[in-house]
């Protein structure tokens, strides 16, 4: 595989590829007809899925850096390069953008009924600048992509929402909107500290990370970078836009936004908050506060979810805990932690995808949502039901799933670094229960009641076609979560290095003589100030109140 | 495909690791429940599509007569059990092999590297050993028994194939559990069974009572495995491995009553109580009975509910190196026997009596490994399996002759309410004789299997009490008198049990009465073959205090503590630890008296108590259901309702949590945090509605606006 | 000389402001603004006497632009009177939102 890969040449085009061919395709739906778009859109789609599999082996696992690295300039005045690179972070996020577009794609043929050109370009557009941003390695060239996704998306809730699609999206694009623009006031501070330091302009990843940064700035720039990629996870309490987006957005674009959208946040946490800021991102008040919100988003929302009488709305909610466990697990700051963060992003993008895709069939059956208008289904749809219970099991994270290496590493790391709070973020594995089996219940057993519950047909052969994938993947990864793993390891490992060297380098320069272990500095807040002099990165200037405002 | 061949192989390297053992396809075991439950699965699917069409069109789905339903109906009677009695005969030539061999380590099969984060490893490996080969022996034989019996037991039901589909499945999650070579991979199998036991539980999904039950076992059985979860992560930080092999190695390195050890084992205590029905989380199980009643044999009585046994046995240096985790574990197992026992007293339906004696039974276990009788607590387990087995498959037969002689009358009465039995040896005799050799089997009377294992853990509490440095001995001898006390009061519910059942006059109805039978062959031979274990089951632990005298029949008896002495690789350890810590164990009881005095007492006490209960039970007049006006009053209206103990959980935990849930959804959520998003959009929109006064839209006011702006500028500049 | 002309186109140009600004027919106001830009246009030609030719050329601009104006304003202007069939400039505010 990799020889043939080798011999077409395939590192050098496949992330422009994959950029660019979805764009490409846009113009393919646009251009057939009204009642062939979603036929040329599903296979385009598999098209740029097939062609990202390949990623799979041409990528070298043994490696951290970043790999497959392109470049070429872009507005050399600013020093803004078109350059892409993955590693073993983005490798997964990238395979996850295109399998979950071709999934929702096909999920959709039954549920847009208007608009269809439109509405299957918009997707193939956000495919690209969701791909765009994971393999972006210019973080101009990211922010770019980053504020693209927020348009196709905007569309698809807007026009081929529920009944509230117009406050839904407009909360959604505003919400997103506001952290983004503290990001880029962020990203241009960098440009200029970067401009001084390497004597040219430059956007480029590898440069932001020599930039010297006192721990205050690290701080103040954390929270502008940390604020936009919360609104993104979404980290309670900024995680309002995420039920209502979800339930007002059709059922493509309630998968695209749980499988990839939020991933872009915790991305964000491991691409650029913990490396451009290592010292802030090891400050104890800040890792503390970053768990805490972690651990109440999960119990938190565990809680609103069970009592949510809409069934979308409920999985919304627990999307919001599940990305709880991935803020968990990386600011765990060690390698079980990330590697678990990681793993339940990929675990929650198929699973809750999956949970979407179930819901949405079981709406154009039925034409509700709410729980109590179900009863007894698993009796009509017994292929239904069972794939309902495997994805709802995945979700609620049962060893042999997918979801259970993940939140099972998550807490482990946790546990390691901060043992009470993990020990409160475990007893979400109970509320999981609590908020998912009394909807599974209500929906599929109990007494078969009604007629219109009675008419409700089991799948079809196309909708047989999109779940098996999924729920296979959840098993598979649930039993053989290695090649996975050891794929992310050297990429997570090098996003520690960085923050524990760079630990290591304060405290050496602090000139105290308390050793650092672990990289993580729980004595600094006792640390002598000395707010003199520049090269001395203290974190006790002034870092306190600040992180006090990030708590808002 | 490497790990699929070294599945077949049964794994190379482990002939130099056991010495003399070579395992013989141990993971076929495993792996074959997992195929039985994949084909059953498929053949379920396909059978309930066809009752689905059915119903769609307003209608059930006629299974017809027996001879001409379809294959996805008829194929599981052989694909259930017979993969089971393949995994039986497997695991039967791997024991025996065991046998011959001296093994002083485990075992370790690997297959394939499970998680590998780079600090963290676990592999998908099964191991060997003494403890995990009785398990399995356990687990596959009665297993195999039940999947028999649930062939008589669920013909006429219409979800057959799926049953036997989660059955299987529950094997699989069951053999995990107990051949898994980690704690991580023991978890596997530990959610794994609690999601069987969910799925058989709510097994008729259509009645609300019983899904919900099923709920309720998942979710409080959830409630302990944060604490094994809890347990595993603090084993991984303080040895870096989740692996059984390199975790007991090390285990000696903990500080003998350290508040690592202790916290270590009383996490995974928490999780050994939700899986095995300990106070306080033992709720769930008596409800667990609205599933099929063959479940009820081999999950919540046989196999799944010892789970946590098996864990304390398994973590037996754990637990040594921590007498007040120990203490903890025999005082919670005594209190619950003693509790439920006395649930047991007042209960009306038969499986809700057994559901109490099994979690009664369970302290009983935990009592044994608490007070560091790690065999003694295994060997309960075991007889436990055969004799509950028996009793709940029993009591499947009287409900399956029940339900089928209501049914032909058409009466909706209660089948499995005792007070609608009586006079049932004159039907079901073989019933009737092999669920008394039960019977007299857990009232621990000699010479049946109860009686052994039974008295060996009372006799080891008061052994404990009286080491040389026993660390707690006055609570030890409360909980040697409270084991006494329990164990009476077995004897007299079993017994009123079997009174109220099968003897006395019949209550079922005149009518009804004609349509009650016996069980046909295929359901009562799995019981004959439980009451022969049941009686000779207890043989092969004979304590060597009793072996020479009356007990072991002067001699006659020859497998002195023969399990005792196969267990001693797994718990030598922990008896080691023990030895240099609390001494020997005492040879008399708190009062004086040695293990066979003590050994008579018990027996002779529990059969007077049996000859009481027939006494007094036989002599009361028990009324049918429908007759039945008694007002219960004082402390028997608190047993008959569990001492309320549903009811306070409702009301102090389940209720405080929804409605926390409500409030912050309400409150919180959609009050103050989208409040506050909402005010900042209304806040923009207000000041907007504000400024936009001033765009009147007459040209004329823009004009002089305008105008004036211009002075006003020009003004500015001049002055 | 520039002092008159320039006295003149004040005059004018105040005339057209207070025209705008209080006449509510709409055909009087587009007048009045052709007043303001012949007042700027003369005040252009005056200046041109002494600082050279620009100022002459700035009138033919002007010229230009208002004939375009005048154009495209009354051809507005005649489309709201068929339609609302009144040129008072009170009755309509369309230019609200």
């Amino acid at each position: 595989m990799t020889a043939l890969l080798d011999s077409i040449g395939y590192a050098q085009w496949a992330l422009h590829a994959l950029i660019w061919l979805p764009v490409l395709g846009i113009g393919l739906v646009l251009w057939a007809e009204e009642e062939r778009a979603k036929t040329v859109a599903f296979w385009w789609s598999m098209f740029v899925f097939v062609l990202s599999l390949g990623l799979w082996w041409a990528f070298d696992p043994a490696s951290g850096a970043m790999q497959m690295e392109t470049t070429a300039p872009w507005i050399p005045s600013w020093g803004v390069n078109y350059s892409l690179g993955i590693d073993g972070i983005s490798l997964f996020m990238v395979l996850l953008t295109t399998f979950s577009t071709s999934i929702a794609i096909l999920g959709s043929f039954n549920y847009i009924k208007t608009r269809e050109r439109a509405f299957y370009a918009l997707m193939l557009l956000l495919e690209a600048a969701v791909v765009g941003v994971f393999v972006a390695t210019d973080v101009f060239l990211f922010y770019v992509f980053f504020e693209l996704t927020l348009v196709p998306m905007y569309f698809i809730v807007g026009i081929w929402g529920g009944e509230r699609r117009i406050y839904a999206a407009i909360k959604f694009f505003l919400y997103t909107a506001f952290g983004s623009l503290l990001m880029l006031v962020g990203i241009l501070f960098l440009f200029w500290k970067a401009k001084t330091f390497m004597g040219m302009p430059t956007f480029a990843y590898e440069d932001f990370l020599l930039v010297p940064l006192t721990g205050t700035e690290q701080i103040w720039l954390f929270i502008a970078f940390a604020l936009a990629f919360s609104v993104k996870v979404p980290v309670f309490p900024l995680h309002t836009w995420l039920p209502d987006a979800h339930v007002e957005a059709p059922t493509p674009g309630s998968v695209i936004l749980a499988a990839v959208l939020l991933k872009m946040g915790t991305y964000g946490f491991l691409r650029f908050l913990l490396p451009f800021f290592p010292l802030a991102s090891q400050h104890p008040t800040v890792v503390t506060t970053m768990l805490v919100l972690a651990v109440i988003g999960i119990l938190y929302t565990a809680w609103v979810a069970a009592v949510q009488p809409d069934a979308k709305k409920l999985v919304a909610y627990t999307s919001v805990a599940h990305m709880g466990f991935v803020v968990l697990g990386v600011f765990a700051l060690n390698v079980n932690g990330l590697q678990g963060g990681l793993v339940v992003m990929i675990s929650h993008g198929i699973s809750t995808g999956a949970l979407f895709l179930l819901l949405g069939m079981l709406y154009e059956r039925r034409h509700t949502r709410t729980i109590a208008d179900f009863g007894g289904i698993a009796r009509v749809a017994p292929w239904f039901a069972t794939a309902f219970l495997i994805t709802a099991l995945a979700s609620i994270g049962l060893p042999g799933t997918s979801g259970f290496v993940g939140e099972f590493l998550a807490l482990m790391g946790a546990f390691e670094s901060h043992p009470t709070l993990a020990f409160i973020a475990t007893l979400g594995v109970i509320f999981a229960a609590y908020y998912m089996l009394p909807m599974v219940q209500t929906v599929f057993f109990n007494k078969l009641e009604t007629d219109e519950n009675r008419k409700i047909e089991d799948l079809n052969g196309r909708e047989m076609a999109i779940l098996a994938p999924l729920c296979a993947l959840m098993i598979i990864i649930g039993w053989n979560p290695t090649p996975v793993l050891e794929r992310m390891e050297p990429s997570v490992r090098t996003v520690i290095e960085r923050v524990e060297q760079a630990g290591a380098r304060a405290a050496a320069l602090d000139g105290l003589s308390t050793p650092v272990e672990g990289g993580v500095r729980a004595d600094a807040t006792d640390a002598p100030s000395d707010g003199d002099d520049e090269t001395t990165t203290d974190l006790n200037d002034g870092s306190a109140p600040a992180v006090a405002d990030g708590d808002e | 495909m490497a790990s699929l061949a070294a599945l077949v192989q049964g794994g190379g390297q482990a002939a130099t690791e056991g010495g003399h053992f070579e395992p013989f396809f141990p993971g076929l075991v495993v792996l074959l429940p997992l195929l039985g439950f994949l084909a059953n699965g498929y053949l379920a699917l396909q059978h309930a599509r066809a009752s689905a069409d059915a119903v769609r069109g307003g209608s059930e789905l006629d299974l017809g007569d027996a001879a001409s339903r379809p294959a996805t109906h008829t194929l599981p009677t052989w694909i259930g059990p017979g993969v089971m009695a393949v995994a039986f005969l497997i695991t039967l030539v791997n024991f025996t092999r065991m046998l011959g061999a001296h093994l002083e380590e485990p075992v370790v099969i690997h297959y394939w590297t499970w998680i590998a984060t780079g600090t963290f490893t676990v592999d998908a490996a099964l191991q060997l050993d003494q403890l995990s080969m009785i398990m399995m022996m356990v687990i596959t034989g009665v297993g195999t028994l039940i999947h028999v019996f649930s062939v008589g037991y669920m013909k006429e039901d219409p979800g057959y194939p799926r049953y036997f589909a989660y059955l299987n499945l529950f094997v699989f999650f069951m053999l995990v559990l107990v051949m898994g070579s980690s704690y991580a991979l023991m978890f596997v199998g530990w959610e794994g069974v609690g999601l069987c036991s969910y799925l058989l539980i709510g097994y008729w999904f259509s009645d609300r009572e019983k899904a919900d039950a099923g709920k309720k076992a998942f979710i409080v059985n959830r409630i302990g495995d944060v604490g094994f979860l809890i347990a595993m992560f603090l084993l991984f930080k303080n040895f870096g491995s989740v692996d059984f092999v390199p975790v007991f190695h090390d285990a000696e390195t903990l500080v003998y009553g350290g508040g690592l050890v202790t916290a270590i084992t009383l996490f995974f205590f928490v999780g050994a109580i939700g899986k095995s029905a300990q106070m306080p989380l033992y709720v769930w199980l008596p409800d667990a009975m609205a599933g099929p009643t063959p479940v009820s044999a081999l999950i919540h009585a046989a196999t799944m509910v010892t789970a946590g046994v098996y864990l304390v046995a398994r973590s037996s240096v754990l637990f040594a190196l921590a007498p007040l985790s120990s203490a903890v574990v025999a005082g919670i197992g005594v209190l619950t026997a003693l509790f439920a026992a006395t649930i047991a007293l007042k209960q009306n339906d038969i499986k809700k009596v057994l559901a109490y004696s099994t979690v009664s039974q369970l302290g009983y276990m935990f009592v044994g490994v608490g007070v560091g009788a790690y065999a003694a607590g295994v060997f309960h387990l075991m007889t436990h399996a055969f004799f509950k087995a028996l009793l709940f498959m029993g009591s499947g037969a009287v409900i399956h002759s029940m339900h089928e002689a209501y049914h032909a009358t058409h009466n909706h009465e209660d089948p499995q309410d005792m007070r609608n039995m009586g006079g049932l040896k004159a039907f079901m005799p073989i019933t009737w004789v092999t669920m008394w050799i039960a019977t007299l089997a857990i009232a621990g009377i000699w010479p049946f299997a109860g009686f052994f294992s039974k008295d060996e853990i009372i006799w080891y509490a008061g052994a404990w009490a009286g080491a040389e440095n026993a660390p707690y001995p006055g609570l030890y001898t409360v909980y040697w008198i409270l084991a006494l006390a329990a164990a009476m009061l077995t004897a007299f519910y079993m017994t009123r049990m079997m009174v109220m059942t099968f003897h006395g006059a019949n209550r079922t109805g005149d009518e009804e009465s004609k349509h009650l039978h016996e069980a046909p062959a295929v359901m009562w031979v799995p019981l004959a073959i439980l009451a022969v274990l049941s009686i000779f089951g207890g043989w092969i632990n004979v304590p060597e205090a009793l072996q020479s005298g009356w007990a072991g029949l002067g001699g006659v008896l020859p497998m002195s503590e023969w399990l005792h002495h196969w267990l001693e690789p797994i718990t030598a350890q922990a008896h080691h630890v023990q030895e240099v810590n609390l001494g020997q164990y005492s040879y008399y009881a708190p009062f004086g008296g040695g293990e066979a005095m003590w050994a008579a007492i018990s027996t002779v006490a529990a059969a007077i108590v049996v000859a009481l209960s027939i006494r007094i039970v036989g002599g009361r007049t028990v009324v049918a259901v429908k007759d039945d006006t008694t007002e219960l009053t004082g402390f028997a209206k608190v047993l008959y309702n569990k001492y309320y103990v549903d009811e306070l959980y409702d009301r102090i935990i389940v209720q405080p949590i929804v409605r926390a849930s409500r409030f912050c959804w309400k409150v919180i959520d959609a009050g103050i945090i989208d409040g506050a998003v909402n005010a900042v959009g209304w806040v923009s929109k207000g000041t907007g509605w504000v400024v936009s006064m001033f765009q009147t839209g007459t040209v004329n006011t823009y004009a002089f606006i305008l105008t004036v702006g211009v002075l006003f500028v020009l003004g500015a500049s001049l002055f | 000389m520039i002092t008159e002309a320039l006295v003149l186109s004040a005059i004018l140009f105040v005339i057209g402001t207070f025209g705008v600004l209080v006449r509510r027919n709409a055909i009087i106001m587009f007048l009045c603004i052709e007043l303001q830009l012949n007042a700027v246009n003369l005040s252009f030609v005056a200046f041109s006497r002494m600082f050279g030719i620009e100022g002459q050329i700035f009138v033919f601009f002007v010229m230009t632009v208002a004939a375009a104006e005048a154009a495209v304003g009354l051809a507005i202007i005649i489309s709201i009177f068929r339609h609302y069939e009144t040129v008072n400039v009170d009755s309509f505010n369309l230019l609200k939102w």
